[in-house]
């Protein structure tokens, strides 16, 4: 069973789907329209020459203030070929919706609902689209670059009576 | 302690009911058994044979907030543990005493952001605070002593 | 253990409708909240289980509880400021996270490692290897109710960390290793100290195995429990000794091997029935292996430096900047401005006691790094213990449990 390269062999099944392929520091990334996410990852995963058979993990990142503003990523393995392959999704910022990979890859379910949790990326199709990080009734989504990183001022002698007037301390 | 015995014929030993009562909770104080992060496995280490917390009475640790003494919050905490600690807090019976062990529970050490609760005083009033990240059982040893001592300058008058 | 209407699942019977079966809504089975204050959940793991009697018929976790925001707090920081705060992700393998970080960071500058540093590298994240897992059998141990392995595995564990104290000047969060090297070379005293250990060690492993391998009760809690099938653990993503119990052979350190694992000689050991006894077999077994590892990573260590001479990323020896302007230049544009490596993404992989910990780190060129993603073993393990728990009894999720080797501040960052 001989390896495919993956970039020849997806562009020759999804010609339409592929938007762009690289290849940085020896990993490649391929980026797939968000309609196909899921028949892509199928096929790398059931064809022989690719074999992802395992998803190491799904991610994503906040391009803001760029556009498409978030990526999505798959980092898929094959445990035969002892290779990897990034996907890479990318998705406007006003309908970050995307389908979910937990049919193809049940892996996928947890970290799904973290990118939900902490991006608002939504997951068309999830079995339990759920916050998982954050309690249920949080506001907003902390790793989108428009969201602060909520610091408070530091306490130190020089300004130890003025913060510590502002501090809400526990009462018994 | 200021103990004063008159070991007479009669064999009795007459002491201040102040300290009769502050020896007997310095002596027997059962911390929870509760942790949250890096600093609990401090804590266990603290329990554990090298350090053997048990020379002091404290060998004894609980599950149960109902049955303890001592809440070490050992590590960070969190916005959605907050309301945890603090029912566990209000559970506990009096007296009891807190023990902030470390320097995320103390000041929310190097995560200053929005999920890591600014100091554990924000929830619940915190007796001693124990620097680090993570303590020494040493230090967290050295705190408790410093609880013990507090405890026993504590005045019946200030009993609730 | 309180009762299940108690924090945010107040009013939304909804959501609950997904987590338990309609027999859980008439009644006929119990709704019970194991968490998050559990001296057996290792932490602040919070267990929604479903009961018939006691067999459990659904079990959903609930994580967050440590959720610290880790990945945040890395945007805010430089990239070689933001090695401390991956020592408290995984706090039972401070130093195998500092490696992913900064394997991570070297990828992605194409920074140059020195041999003597590769090599220390080994040999402390065995080390750290061996202290998470007896930080894992003690109370692995003591959760199934053998109460004095605990002390001894915590006995054992100090001499380990008086190393790491040796080296680091500190007992856990050591952040020893940095982009581009070590932080600095280890004492004179290190290698007497580990050769003490080498031989302390092999006895006391022996020891565990005493107390624990053939003891009848200890066989009757684990075997049997927490089956997780060859195929199934490649498709819920599980790495590590939760992968090899189930008999896959897939250790990173043998199948992309990173800094030099590929000059040592190991064994995999791998279990054949998946269950927990196979698990805590093949962790007593990796203990060994780590020993040979760091036996010959000491044997075999080369003399030289242990920073990357790069200047641009790694700052100049304290020697060097009383007498070389260059070197007093490139200390003041590290530690005030920072390096700035070029625009990428890269992904790195590390075996951690627990299994497959990935990094994934974006850079859009400034000196701070766009986004730092972990993939961590715990998280993805925890999503697959309701696959494990179902049909066993309630009393068998403690070992379970116990089995994946979960550190929930790795799961929730």
């Amino acid at each position: 069973m001989t390896a495919l390269n993956p970039i020849e062999a997806l562009q020759a099944a999804f010609a339409d789907a592929i938007e762009d392929a690289q290849t940085f520091r020896g990993e490649t990334t391929i980026v797939v329209a968000r309609e196909a996410i899921v028949d892509v990852c199928r096929y790398c995963r059931d064809t022989e020459g690719l074999a992802y058979n395992f998803l190491s993990d799904v991610t994503g990142v906040d391009y803001h203030p760029q556009e498409p503003r978030f990526g999505v990523l798959y980092h898929l393995y094959s445990m035969i070929h002892n290779r990897s392959l990034r996907l890479k999704v990318l998705l406007p910022g006003d309908d970050p919706v995307v389908p979910s990979v937990t049919e193809v890859y049940p892996a996928a379910n947890w970290s799904e609902r973290e990118i939900y949790d902490l991006l608002g990326v939504r997951f068309s199709g999830h079995p339990d689209m759920r916050r998982i990080l954050l309690p249920d009734d949080w506001e907003g989504h902390p790793l989108r670059k428009d969201y602060p990183l909520g610091k408070e001022t530091v306490q130190f002698s020089f300004n130890f009576d003025h913060v510590d007037q502002y501090k809400p301390y526990a009462q018994e | 302690m200021g103990l004063t015995s008159k070991l007479g014929e009669m064999g009795v030993i007459t002491v201040r009911l102040e300290d009769a009562v502050n020896w007997a909770r310095t002596r027997a104080m059962w911390p929870m058994l509760f942790g949250l992060a890096c600093c609990a496995i401090e804590m266990m280490s603290t329990q554990a044979s090298l350090y053997d917390l048990s020379r002091f009475g404290m060998e004894l640790m609980r599950p149960s907030p109902r049955q303890s003494d001592l809440m070490i919050v050992a590590g960070r905490v969190t916005r959605k543990m907050a309301p945890v600690l603090r029912q566990l807090y209000d559970q506990m019976p009096e007296p009891k005493w807190v023990l902030s062990m470390g320097d995320c529970a103390s000041c929310g050490g190097v995560f200053n952001n929005y999920a890591v609760v600014q100091g554990v005083d924000e929830i619940v009033p915190v007796d001693v605070y124990v620097a680090g990240c993570p303590p020494r059982p040493e230090q967290l040893i050295h705190g408790i002593m410093m609880l013990h001592e507090r405890v026993k300058q504590e005045h019946i008058s200030d009993w609730a | 253990m309180t009762g299940i209407r108690d924090s945010a699942w107040e009013g939304d019977l909804e959501q609950l409708k997904g987590l338990v079966s309609e027999r859980a809504l008439t009644g006929e089975t119990m709704v019970l909240n194991m968490g998050p204050q559990h001296p057996s959940t290792h932490g602040v793991l919070r267990l929604i289980l479903e009961l018939d009697g006691e067999t459990i018929v659904n079990c959903t976790p609930d994580v967050g509880y440590l959720h610290t925001g880790i990945e945040k707090t890395f945007e805010s920081k430089r990239y070689e400021q933001a090695v401390v705060l991956t020592d408290r992700m995984d706090y039972l393998n401070p130093l195998g996270n500092n490696l992913a970080y900064c394997l991570a960071v070297e990828k992605l500058t194409e920074l140059d490692v020195p041999p003597r540093a590769q090599y220390l590298r080994v040999l402390l994240a065995e080390l750290t290897r061996i202290n998470s897992h007896l930080v894992w059998l003690g109370t692995h141990a003591l959760d199934i109710g053998a109460m004095s392995v605990f002390l001894y595995c915590f006995r054992e564990r100090e001499k380990v960390l008086d190393i790491f104290e040796m080296v680091a000047g500190q007992r856990m969060m050591a952040t020893y290793f940095r982009p581009g090297g070590l932080w600095r070379d280890v004492p004179e005293e290190f290698e007497p100290a580990v050769r003490d250990f080498l031989d302390y060690f092999p006895a006391k492993i022996d020891d565990y195995e005493k107390l624990l391998t053939e003891n009848p009760l200890w066989r009757d809690r684990t075997q049997g429990i927490g089956y997780l099938s060859a195929d199934d653990a490649v498709r819920l993503g599980c790495t590590g000794p939760t992968l090899r119990g189930s008999g896959v052979n897939w250790d990173i350190r043998k199948a992309i091997p990173y800094s030099s694992y590929d000059h040592f000689e190991f064994d995999v050991p791998l279990g054949q029935h998946g269950d927990v006894y196979d698990r805590y077999l093949i962790r007593i077994e990796e203990m060994r292996q780590s020993l040979r590892i760091v036996r010959q990573a000491l044997d075999n260590l080369p003399s030289g430096p242990v920073r990357s001479n790069n200047r641009k990323y790694v700052p100049p020896p304290r020697s060097e900047i009383g007498h070389s302007m260059e070197a007093l230049i490139h200390h003041f544009k590290l530690w005030t401005e920072g390096f700035r490596p070029p625009e990428g993404e890269v992904y790195v992989r590390v075996e951690s006691p627990r299994g497959e910990l990935g990094c994934f780190l974006a850079s859009d060129g400034s000196p701070r790094p766009w986004r730092v993603h972990f993939r961590t073993p715990s998280f993805i393990h925890l999503s697959a213990l309701p696959h494990m728990a179902k049909g066993h009894m309630i009393a068998d999720l403690v070992g379970i449990v116990g089995s994946i080797d979960i550190v929930l501040g790795d799961c929730d960052r």
